[in-house]
């Protein structure tokens, strides 16, 4: 099933022609419009007349989250406000934000691109979506929101959480289409087990699963307990948010709207291109934004390209499952977290010395996150009612900055690993 | 008046116990009387040793947080209400225990106990006031733990 069969299935050549065409358009506009590409463009002594095929891009240089936070919070715009009519953006913990907008035809793209999606794993116009993606600043809510309107399938704007009355919800208004992060679908489905429900009890037939790594054991494991197919989705809130790239129901790789995204996989410490198939950063350069064009942005996930032909029509190039990250950013339950943030918060309060290690594990189907923080001479009280403050105190802050549940843990000194002076700062013990 | 006592953190883990014991063991530091504060994760080892100040020392080049700490040791009668005495001197005082430990004295019909209070010098002056026993120092408070255990 296509949304738009298209561009979808457009034959490579007509694809990479719009590409090329749309990349020259695309990289006027940000050298014209956005001081900042005009400037590194300059350093670089490359113009867009430089680009005579789609070849070139990797002559340009790349675009980085940095240079968004640099540029707070509209300076990356290639549009003026008034053509605006959405903003996204991150939690903006450490340091400045990173700041999205969007035209009118903006958001018209995105909501294609999202209808695309979901059209992609069988959703249709009699479907009824229970959306648990969170709605806000996040990209993740409204962008299957407007997707799902577009398609004219109905769209119930749950948000996370609430688990019990979701799974009510789920029955009673017999929701055939799921739209969460892998691991509260898992979640979903143990507490649909504990109130004495079946999925045969449910209407639910596939969900669209995406915002944070999981894997095809988790798939698995998803559409057992199910009993639907699951799909997963990718996207950005730099590039556009979700809906830069799919499965079909073949389940072999993400298809890339390759007619609105050129990706690139690159060596993340030389910055080359890799060939087609090799394992490396994914590069992202959008060719039909307006109010945010980007050129080369390195997403810091890690995954390959897949260019084989798909028993589903589509003609686009997929990339493989996000198998990790070039930093050290980790996902927890879809919010990411950057252990900057957390040496951000240990350093706000008075005395404590930013002695940590995170560990991540899976417990059940949700993600735990424990933040073990050094005792030192400053910090160490004889009454343990003052140890318990402190741990109450680190946690809470912790909390309230990344949004997230954390458990807190004082450690003894010097216990926490350290090679070469620097301390391993993330154990990630989930297995996915 | 004041009694010095160690404090130590530890993990709640198997070993980490010992591993401070060992290090007072290795170094000839005998142990006098001690409790165990536990929670969850940690723990907090409370010490009367015989000589404290060169102890926190050797722990410290060892890695352990560790902290000296003012207690008060209240020679006590062992017979029933002896504490209860002594607990209302203090209730009158306003002063709350943080924690205490108790021990047999080697006085017959005497007991030791030791006490963490908020306000010290209030419970200092009160509890003289009342002609309750007051151990002067930590080695006569460790001759009498010492004798006891004999």
């Amino acid at each position: 099933m296509y949304w738009n069969q298209k561009f979808e299935c457009l034959p490579r050549e007509a694809l990479k022609n719009l590409q090329l065409e749309r990349l020259k358009q695309t990289l006027e506009r940000a050298y014209h419009n956005v001081p900042h590409y005009r400037n590194i463009m300059q350093q670089e002594s490359i113009e867009p007349k430089d680009l005579e095929s789609l070849e070139d891009l990797r002559k340009f240089p790349f675009t980085r989250k940095q240079d968004l936070r640099d540029n707070y919070p509209y300076g990356m715009f290639a549009v003026s406000l008034s053509e605006v009519v959405r903003i996204h953006s991150s939690s903006g913990t450490t340091g400045k934000p990173t700041v999205v907008g969007y035209t009118r035809n903006d958001l018209n793209t995105w909501s294609e691109l999202m209808a695309r999606a979901l059209m992609s794993a069988g959703v249709q116009k009699e479907d009824v979506i229970q959306n648990a993606y969170g709605y806000g600043l996040f990209t993740g809510g409204l962008g299957v929101h407007y997707g799902a309107e577009k398609i004219g399938a109905s769209i119930i704007p749950i948000s996370g959480g609430n688990t019990k009355r979701q799974v009510m919800i789920m029955k009673d208004y017999e929701s055939t289409i799921l739209t969460c992060t892998p691991s509260y679908a898992l979640f979903i489905a143990e507490v649909i087990k504990e109130m004495g429900l079946k999925p045969a009890d449910l209407k639910l037939k596939a969900g669209l699963f995406g915002a944070e790594p999981w894997s095809e054991n988790m798939r698995k494991e998803i559409e057992e307990k199910l009993e639907i197919l699951a799909i997963d989705i990718y996207g950005l809130s730099e590039i556009i948010g979700p809906g830069v790239a799919v499965e079909c129901k073949y389940k072999s790789g993400l298809h890339i709207m390759e007619d609105h995204f050129i990706v690139e996989v690159i060596n993340p410490k030389t910055g080359e291109v890799l060939p087609t198939g090799e394992k490396g950063e994914l590069v992202f350069t959008s060719l039909t934004k307006e109010a945010l064009p980007i050129i080369r942005y390195r997403t810091g996930d890690i995954s390959r390209i897949i260019n084989e032909k798909c028993d589903c029509g589509r003609t686009s190039i997929k990339i493989g499952r996000i198998e990790g990250r070039t930093d050290d950013m980790i996902i927890i339950r879809g919010v990411n977290v950057f252990p900057s943030q957390i040496e951000h918060v240990l350093l706000e309060i008075e005395e404590v010395e930013p002695n940590y290690q995170i560990i991540v594990d899976r417990e059940g189907q949700l993600d735990n996150l424990e933040v073990q923080v050094e005792v030192s001479e400053k910090t160490f009280f004889d009454e343990v009612k003052r140890l318990e403050s402190l741990n109450k105190k680190i946690r809470n802050e912790i909390e309230s900055l990344l949004g997230v549940s954390v458990r807190v843990k004082l450690v003894e000194p010097k216990t926490i690993t350290r090679s070469e002076g620097k301390a391993k700062r993330v154990i990630d013990k989930r297995k996915i | 008046m004041v009694i010095k006592q160690l404090s130590i953190f530890l993990e709640n883990i198997p070993g980490h116990l010992r591993a401070a014991t060992s290090v007072l063991a290795e170094n000839n530091i005998n142990l006098r009387a001690l409790t165990l504060a536990d929670t969850a994760d940690f723990g907090v080892l409370r010490l009367i040793v015989d000589q404290p100040e060169i102890a926190v020392e050797l722990l410290k080049n060892k890695n352990f947080a560790v902290k000296l700490s003012e207690v008060i040791a209240v020679e006590i009668e062992d017979t029933p209400g002896g504490l209860d005495k002594v607990l209302k001197i203090l209730e009158e005082e306003y002063v709350n225990v943080e924690y205490m430990y108790a021990f047999m004295g080697s006085k017959p019909k005497k007991a030791l106990v030791i006490f963490r209070v908020d306000k010290l010098s209030e419970a200092i002056t009160s509890l003289q006031k009342n002609n309750i026993k007051l151990i002067e120092s930590e080695e006569e408070a460790i001759d009498l733990i010492y004798y006891c255990w004999d």
